[in-house]
């Protein structure tokens, strides 16, 4: 009888402390992911506004975002050069990664014969090691010549003088520039983009790829039809990551960008991002509002990279419901 | 009796032994860093030397979380007095036209304030350009556009190279001014002076502007410089060092001095000390650092030379001594 109820008494204070572990585990976590997810991020919203507040009252927020000059000999500071350089070289070179690395994932999951598969997949994921410095060395130390030396004087004199387009190749070619920068961040960019698409390709379900060569569709249209279809929503979060990337890039970026601020009117004019900036500055920005507007064009940067993602992933979730539907 | 006598030898020992603190300017941090460690060899004391760059060293300084900050340009005597700080130079450097025209092989190529602004303005842009040709009346120089190269960072360097603009070209005065960084009419930007270097060494026709100590210590070709009394000067230790000994130095505006353009035959025309900053509130902090500085000042040339570095002339020197003691914070 009493080994009976003692062993009762055991087997219930194990419970209750087990309980006990449970719950505080699910605190301790939910206030890691409550930490990570939300309150980091408005904490430092709230630091870079707070340290930029000068600045704003200053030149107030619209007019810091329309002004093109940065002089701070005269203390007149405007961030658009630096807002324009980040959005126009992270969008070239989405333009420029994205086809390239649905192709690697359809080579890959698809065309690659079976022993070149893992060889492939883990090169490509070893560029993603690299750090982005090296990335910048090579820029600047091997891409940037034959760039200003072969690649865009060729481009020069085929598409110089088409109207519109035209435009975009004008001015003198050096290798240091918007094309190359977002070339080398495509580059930088390709293997976090051709990993995420290429695992979402592989979780195609046998059977719809199989059903539909069996209805006599050729590889491509199975592709076409069936493999990016039902991908489409891995293939924008491969795409969301790579631009987070894209848009943070400082380090190869400084190499080859010219680091002016200057709004770009070609493909070869030198241009800034506000990274690139912020890294150059930071250290000798001897005045108040100088710093303050350092810090401002930061808080930019996180609401720019805030709202591309936010509008991204509002694309996936519409996606997705349209291929449920 | 033995033992407590050791223990307080000891403890002598230990509250002897200082730790001095500095943060500022990164272009003295090499010279800095040798002093220091010589400075601990001879008497023991720690000197913490951090090179975050002249705009967090003046900060750190008024904030008061350092014994001493360091900045590659001078304080004017309105901004020291208002965060009660004192100010003194410690080495100097000079400023330098690097160049990449492989038509000129070892000729050097000569350069006055007039030719080095409109080329920065962007009105001179071929090297053939009449004007550049009657400065090197013997050269062959070539039709080749001219590369711009700056600094892309904000830099003691970039403040002293506009610094000689502004007083030598009224345009530029008027149109860009001086500063650790400007708004650039022209060129493109390099980070430091290696990325200024790679920039002009890539591109043939390029021009830039670097350390002294940076060009010395990589052979890079250095332009001579039309000075105030209208000789072309090169530069090395002699003719920087002569800025600072004609330099009219003023111990009542803190030595608010800016070496470019200053007069004398054989002296440089772009150069600058970089300076000392110092908290007049907290004597005991700063007797430290001055302990410091004297040490270097009386020991420290040759490891300033060895290092590129032009050192004080010895009037300033004294000087310097003067004006501690004046404000209470002689070591």
């Amino acid at each position: 009888m009493e080994v009976v109820s003692s062993v009762k008494d055991r087997a219930n204070s194990i419970k209750i402390r087990a309980g006990r572990v449970d719950k505080f585990v699910k605190v301790l976590l939910g206030f890691w992911a409550l930490f990570v997810g939300l309150l980091f991020p408005l904490i430092v919203v709230l630091v870079l506004f707070k340290e930029s507040k000068l600045a704003i009252d200053t030149f107030g927020l619209v007019k810091f975002l329309t002004n093109s000059n940065w002089d701070p000999v005269a203390e007149n500071f405007g961030g658009l050069t630096m807002v324009v350089g980040t959005l126009a070289s992270t969008f070239l070179a989405m333009l420029i990664a994205t086809p390239v690395s649905i192709g690697i994932a359809i080579f890959i999951t698809e065309l690659a014969p079976k022993w070149l598969k893992p060889i492939i997949s883990t090169a490509v994921e070893l560029l993603a090691a690299i750090p982005s410095i090296i990335y910048g060395m090579w820029g600047f130390l091997v891409l940037a010549p034959v760039m200003g030396d072969k690649v865009e004087p060729w481009l020069q004199d085929k598409l110089g003088n088409l109207p519109i387009i035209g435009q975009l190749f004008s001015g003198t070619p050096t290798g240091i520039d918007v094309l190359t920068t977002s070339l080398v961040l495509s580059i930088m960019i390709i293997p976090f983009m051709a990993a995420v698409v290429r695992d979402s390709f592989n979780m195609v379900p046998a059977i719809m790829k199989e059903s539909a060569y069996g209805l006599g569709a050729t590889q491509w249209e199975v592709i076409r039809h069936v493999v990016i279809p039902y991908t489409a929503s891995g293939i924008a979060g491969g795409l969301i990551l790579a631009t987070g990337r894209a848009l943070g890039e400082t380090m190869a970026v400084t190499f080859v960008a010219g680091n002016n601020p200057q709004i770009p009117k070609s493909l070869f004019d030198s241009f800034t991002t506000i990274t690139v900036a912020l890294a150059n500055q930071f250290t000798e920005a001897d005045t108040d509002i100088y710093l303050s507007s350092l810090y401002l064009l930061a808080l930019l940067l996180f609401l720019v990279s805030f709202i591309l993602l936010a509008i991204a992933k509002y694309m996936i979730l519409r996606l997705e419901k349209r291929w449920k539907a | 009796m033995k033992k407590t006598a050791l223990a307080l030898l000891a403890v002598g020992t230990v509250a002897i032994a200082m730790e001095i603190t500095g943060a500022g300017a990164t272009f003295p941090q090499p010279i800095y860093t040798r002093w220091a460690a010589e400075f601990y060899k001879a008497t023991g004391n720690k000197v913490n030397y951090q090179g975050i760059g002249s705009g967090g060293g003046i900060r750190q300084i008024i904030n008061r979380t350092v014994d001493f900050g360091a900045s590659d340009a001078p304080l004017t005597p309105e901004e020291l007095n208002k965060h009660g700080l004192l100010q003194f130079p410690t080495v100097i450097g000079a400023v330098v036209m690097t160049y990449n025209i492989p038509e000129l092989g070892k000729t050097v190529l000569n350069l006055d304030a007039k030719a080095v602004c409109d080329i920065y303005l962007g009105k001179i842009k071929k090297w053939n350009d009449p004007y550049l040709k009657q400065l090197n009346p013997n050269v062959n120089l070539p039709d080749r556009p001219i590369v711009v190269v700056h600094r892309s960072d904000g830099s003691g360097t970039t403040w002293i190279f506009t610094n000689w603009l502004s007083k030598t070209c009224p345009e530029w005065k008027e149109k860009v001014g001086f500063g650790t960084s400007v708004k650039w009419p022209t060129g493109v930007g390099g980070k430091g002076n290696p990325g200024v270097t790679n920039y002009v060494k890539r591109s043939q026709g390029g021009i830039g502007y670097v350390e002294y100590i940076y060009a010395k210590e990589n052979n890079l070709p250095m332009a001579r410089i039309k000075n105030r009394e209208g000789v072309f000067v090169e530069p090395n230790i002699k003719t920087v060092q002569a800025a600072a000994a004609y330099a009219k130095w003023d111990k009542s505006k803190h030595f608010y001095q800016v070496l470019t353009d200053q007069p004398g035959k054989d002296t440089y025309p772009i150069a600058g000390a970089t300076f000392i900053l110092l908290a007049k509130d907290q004597p005991e902090r700063s007797k430290k650092a001055t302990t410091f500085f004297k040490w270097a000042y009386q020991n420290g040339d040759k490891y300033a030379e060895a290092l590129h570095y032009i050192p004080m002339p010895s009037n300033v020197k004294n000087m310097i001594f003067e004006y501690w003691k004046e404000n209470g914070v002689a070591p």
